[in-house]
């Protein structure tokens, strides 16, 4: 389970969350919901390991481990996987140089055996093909040159590999085509267990019709300020989010967080 | 003591050895080219082309030749290993021909590949026309090193390609410094006739010859393609100072890769003229250095004539207190409508007292020109670093990644496989972490 309690963080002195909690189950899908601007990245971020972000206060549990103490790689060889908002381009490493030396340093840290070159080339072709990638991404460097939509599909091809037991999806919906949208949703449903819980990030209430959350925050000015059901998320579509920040959402804020 | 009246000492006490000291042409050079380097004396950084790169402390400092090499044989094996090419290979010791180490297969009619010392004996006409002289180029960037360089050279390569020849495997030029010598001087001559073609490649590598010169001539004929690679590692008491400069007739392309490891100091003269219509050339170069070396590359591309297209890409990993400095000059003659020009430097510091310097000098005297230029100085990535940490993969490594995919993208414009494999191997041989990347390759 993880357990973010009053998460204070910030950037060059500027406070961005500010006190922020939120916990979510193991097997539980959480969508995060919120304006431009509101902290959502930077939550994102702050749970992967980024150090230009500042934790100035609270804590953040994950599995009785202290999340914030670990370096960004031991975060993800534990099993935190992050798919960005804007995918990095890295030129002159190959995707599948990219993708090998990932799955790898991860299997290693769970003890499992690494990949030859031949298995992984199987595995990652089958996995290719269930996000609809063709072959030729593999041999390309890392995002260079792909599209909004193609960066998206290489985040969620990292994440079928990588199988992470908490994924954390920040706008993986935008800027996909609606086939592109089902591919994503897919493959997020496909990993759906018991064990693995997510955190998805969107704009649209669409996402959750094909991702079905347990639970949605509306995230504003660094804090979580309402919480609910799926049905939130259409309220939310109908009014936007002056309708929180308002007041309506603000009485109903405290202890809303949470599962 | 190595003032310059030490050079001018060693030219008179070497005249009468050097290769051909009986042609009269070629003593007359060699003595106006000694004329002409006493008078300048080393460059200073009051000289505009050597402002990073003074080499005032030649007068001071006595060159020692060191004792610890290895054998010049143990050094070719090793670099042998990478190739099976059944090339050819011409190998210098200390700036002189090594027959016994030299691999010589028969040759395609029309293609000479000799020495220049033997090229001197058996055909003279044709070496003096190639030559060069201290007086007759561009004085602006012939500078004094290359002056010494023509009076005491005392051997080189000798490459002339008959009309539509061409060498199917790279011609090897290996020069090994080992002990015994404090200096030496060689002088390539390349010389492609019409639509002939050629790889050629110089290795510089091991410790002795302190200070070694460096000239290599090339002459492009109408469409002649020729591509000329230069890989120089050398030990940290060197100091390597190297010309290379290219004719280039209508339609000809000409490509130069400079791979710069090191020697203590490294400066690359690089130039090409376009003496006709439609000339391609590609001047690619990465360079490498850490604790205090320094390298340097100048170089130029003379657009004097029309339709000429050619692309710049140089890259450098600067490490420990060392210096990489480039400078690029591009020349657009005014009646060179329809030039395309580009050129980019990319510097990568590696530790906080590394230092670059790279300057674009574009002079464009015609008007329906595309010319398109940048220079960089950077660190590595903070985003990408961060993406690749957050797959698992560990701050150092990811940092090796990172700055082996940098110098990569020069290494991959190397068309020849097995050069290419030997310049990535080369480089990962020096990097930290290279092990691991293997992979790559
Ligand atoms: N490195 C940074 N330096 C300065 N300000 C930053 C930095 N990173 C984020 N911010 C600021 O923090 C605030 C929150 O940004 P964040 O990216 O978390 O928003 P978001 O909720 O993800 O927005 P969006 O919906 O547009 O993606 C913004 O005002 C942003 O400008
Ligand atoms: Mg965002």
């Amino acid at each position: 389970m993880l357990k973010i309690d009053k998460l204070h963080a910030a950037v060059d002195g500027k406070a961005i969350l500010n006190g922020l909690d939120l916990e979510v189950k193991d097997g539980e899908v959480h969508a995060i919901m919120g304006p431009n601007g509101s902290g959502k990245s930077t939550l994102a971020q702050v749970l992967a390991g980024r150090d230009t972000f500042e934790v100035t206060a609270g804590s953040v549990d994950w599995d009785g481990t202290d999340l914030l103490a670990l370096p960004a790689e031991e975060r993800a060889r534990a099993g935190l996987f992050l798919a960005f908002q804007y995918p990095v381009e890295i030129p002159g490493v190959s995707n599948a140089y990219f993708l090998k030396a990932a799955v790898n340093a991860i299997r290693r840290h769970r003890g499992l055996p690494e990949y030859d070159a031949m298995d992984f080339l199987s595995r990652v072709k089958a996995e290719m093909k269930a996000v609809g990638m063709r072959e030729e991404f593999l041999y390309r460097s890392v995002n260079e040159g792909f599209s909004g939509g193609e960066k998206k599909r290489n985040e969620v091809l990292q994440m079928a590999l990588l199988e992470p037991k908490l994924a954390v999806l920040d706008e993986t919906d935008s800027g996909l085509d609606i086939d592109a949208l089902k591919v994503v949703a897919e493959g997020v449903n496909r990993l759906r267990s018991p064990e693995r819980s997510m955190i998805v990030i969107t704009h649209y209430q669409r996402l959750l019709d094909y991702i079905v959350p347990d639970r949605v925050h509306v995230l504003s000015k660094g804090r979580i300020v309402r919480s609910g059901g799926r049905e939130l998320a259409l309220e939310l579509e109908q009014h936007g989010y002056g309708w929180i920040e308002s007041g309506a959402g603000a009485a109903q804020a405290a202890g809303a967080a949470g599962g | 003591m190595n003032t310059i009246d030490t050079w001018v000492a060693r030219h008179r006490e070497r005249a009468a050895t050097l290769p051909g000291a009986a042609l009269p042409w070629l003593t007359g050079h060699r003595r106006d080219a000694i004329d002409s380097f006493a008078a300048a004396g080393w460059p200073t950084s009051r000289l505009e082309a050597w402002r990073h790169t003074s080499l005032a402390f030649l007068d001071q400092q006595p060159l020692i030749a060191p004792e610890d090499a290895p054998h010049p044989a143990t050094t070719l094996a090793a670099l042998r290993a990478d190739f099976d090419d059944g090339g050819h290979w011409l190998v210098f010791v200390d700036g002189h021909f090594e027959p016994t180490l030299s691999v010589r297969p028969p040759l395609p009619a029309g293609v000479t590949i000799s020495a220049l010392s033997e090229a001197l004996a058996r055909q003279p006409e044709a070496v003096e026309a190639a030559f060069g002289s201290a007086a007759g180029d561009d004085t602006a960037v012939v500078s004094s090193p290359y002056a010494l360089n023509l009076a005491l050279c005392s051997d080189g390569a000798f490459v002339h390609l008959a009309p539509g020849t061409a060498l199917e495997q790279p011609l090897h030029l290996v020069f090994i410094g080992a002990t015994g010598a404090a200096d030496s001087h060689v002088r390539n001559l390349i010389l492609a006739e019409a639509n002939a073609e050629a790889n050629i490649v110089e290795h510089h590598l091991g410790g002795g010859s302190t200070l070694g010169t460096v000239v290599t001539r090339v002459q492009a004929a109408q469409d002649a393609r020729i591509s000329h690679i230069k890989l120089q590692q050398q030990d940290e008491q060197s100091i390597h100072l190297a010309s290379i400069e290219a004719e280039q007739a209508r339609g000809s392309h000409f490509a130069t890769h400079s791979l710069s490891f090191g020697a203590r100091l490294a400066r690359n003269d690089i130039r090409t003229r376009f003496d006709g219509e439609g000339c391609e050339t590609l001047f690619n170069g990465l360079y490498h250095v850490d604790g205090r070396r320094h390298v340097d590359h100048h170089t130029l591309i003379d657009h004097a004539r029309p339709h000429g297209t050619s692309r710049e890409h140089y890259r450098g990993l600067v490490d420990g207190n060392a210096r990489g400095v480039f400078a690029g000059r591009i020349i657009v003659a005014q009646d060179a409508q329809r030039t395309d020009a580009v050129q980019r430097c990319d510097n990568l510091l590696l530790s906080k007292m590394a230092e670059a310097d790279a300057r674009p000098e574009l002079e464009i005297y015609a008007d329906d020109v595309k010319c398109a230029h940048g220079a960089t100085v950077g660190q590595i990535d903070d985003n990408a670093l961060f993406y690749l940490r957050t797959r698992g993969v560990d701050e150092t490594h990811a940092r090796q990644l990172l700055t082996y995919a940098f110098a990569a993208e020069v290494i991959e414009r190397i068309a020849q496989d097995a050069l290419r494999r030997h310049a990535r191997a080369t480089l990962l041989a020096r990097l930290p972490g290279g092990a691991l990347l293997e992979e790559l390759l």
